[in-house]
């Protein structure tokens, strides 16, 4: 195996769980129920429209997370029938406890995540015979192309839902500090490269360690 | 149709030894309504583009064609009629005159081009009144904000019948909200038939542009491909795996 697929295998089983972590559907059901009893069907109708349809969501999804929800105690059923479809669910004193909790608990962003892109990076500044800066541009390029489909999105006001707006300005963002990072990391390798042709990218053990390098 | 064309051109600062080569074989081509952005470095000649592609500098080689008219053949007075006629500017610093009110400073280019003073007072007014100004017409520079300023500066710029828009980080100092606006002002102009070039270092800002070009130590070293449509993002026939 080489370098490449070994890291490439770690970060792709790491990040498939951070992304579970990144938006629950627990509680946004939760939030949902707060307002008051409600089906399945119309939680995730409701849930699609909040997160405006940026996130959409199966109907299995929605019961699998209602039985959990009450396993829990955090909802109950109204009317205990056998069909999910006809299951009308309320939030419990509990249940509104544990959204309390959640909306004010920051998620936890002190460890830097396995990033692929960063390794991408990283194993192209020590690979002789690759341009580095070539493989900058490439992802640099893909962003903001994706960032042009974002954008796309917003572009008539007229229609722009407000959950929406901020759904797709957070993804703004977030691909805006990718291009920023491959800037900097452009810019640096450059002058690393015209300071000392021979001497090695500098290392920082800390850091490389924390991200399991 | 082109409104603006970009012909290998090339330009160099200095000679010999000390030579600089701040674009080299650059072509660039941006169409009627096309919104074109460049990005890049500092120091990779994305302004040096906007200059000559606004004939406010001549390039050492190649030629500049706006609205089909070529600027290496052209006498200075032309160039000049051409830079106030069909080319607006919106600067970082938006560089409007303090002595002169808001709708002054939009119907000064007119008014230098030979227009009365009255055809290019209600052309000004126009601008204005699309950018959503009409109540600060008579207000100067300094009352005004920030965001009002740069919209004054884009109404300058797309005012009569400018077919070419060159701005050189139009957002200047503006927060993220008021940046946007400026993009969909830029954007609306392109949506009536203006041109647009915005040189910007902010991804945000060139992603609302049809076509973004990475210039790099003054040559194009890649551009974007058309994107496919935005709906592809919210393909609701693959649901996002999430916690349950």
């Amino acid at each position: 195996m080489t370098i490449c697929e070994s890291l490439y295998t770690q970060y792709d089983t790491r990040y498939v769980i951070d992304e579970r972590t990144i938006m629950s559907v627990r509680h946004a059901l939760l939030a949902l129920l707060d307002e008051g009893p409600k089906y399945g069907l119309q939680l995730r109708e409701e849930f699609e429209s909040s997160t405006g349809e940026v996130w959409p969501l199966n109907v299995g999804q929605v019961y699998t997370t209602l039985s959990r929800l009450e396993r829990d105690g955090l909802v109950e059923c109204e009317n205990a029938v056998d069909d999910d479809r006809q299951r009308d669910y309320r939030i419990t004193d509990q249940g509104r406890i544990e959204l309390s909790d959640w909306l004010r608990t920051p998620p936890d962003f002190s460890l830097p995540p396995r990033d692929e892109l960063v390794i991408k990076v990283l194993v192209a500044t020590r690979m002789s015979g690759v341009n580095v800066h070539e493989i900058i541009q490439v992802h640099r390029r893909a962003m903001v192309e994706l960032m042009q489909q974002w954008t796309r999105l917003k572009e008539d006001e007229s229609e722009l839902d407000l959950g929406f707006a901020l759904a797709v300005d957070a993804e703004l963002f977030r691909l805006d500090s990718v291009v920023r990072w491959l800037d900097v990391a452009d810019g640096r390798l450059k002058r690393a490269s015209l300071e000392s042709k021979d001497k090695s990218i500098p290392t920082m053990p800390k850091y490389r360690r924390r991200v399991g390098l | 149709m082109s409104v603006l064309e970009l012909l290998k051109v090339g330009k160099s600062y200095g000679e010999g030894a000390s030579e600089v080569h701040a674009l080299s074989d650059v072509d660039l081509s941006v169409d009627r309504g096309a919104l074109v952005a460049v990005m890049g470095p500092s120091g990779s000649g994305k302004s040096t583009l906007l200059t000559i592609a606004g004939s406010l500098e001549e390039p050492t080689s190649g030629d500049v064609v706006v609205g089909g008219n070529s600027l290496l053949t052209m006498s200075r007075d032309d160039r000049a009629r051409l830079r106030r006629r069909s080319i607006g500017y919106v600067f970082q610093d938006f560089n409007l005159l303090a002595g002169l009110t808001a709708v002054e400073n939009v119907s000064l280019p007119l008014e230098l081009d030979g227009i009365s003073q009255k055809a290019a007072h209600g052309a000004g007014m126009t601008a204005l009144e699309e950018l959503g100004l009409l109540d600060r017409a008579n207000r100067y520079p300094d009352e005004l904000s920030g965001g009002e300023r740069q919209r004054v500066a884009i109404a300058r710029a797309v005012v009569g019948e400018h077919q070419l828009l060159l701005a050189d980080e139009p957002s200047g100092a503006l927060d993220s909200v008021n940046g946007e606006g400026v993009m969909r002002m830029i954007l609306a102009a392109c949506h009536r038939g203006v041109a647009a070039v915005v040189v910007t270092h902010d991804a945000q800002l060139a992603s609302w542009a049809d076509r973004v070009v990475f210039l790099r130590d003054g040559r194009v070293a890649d551009q974007t491909m058309a994107p496919p449509s935005p709906e592809s993002l919210l393909d609701p026939a693959a649901p996002t795996d999430l916690e349950h």
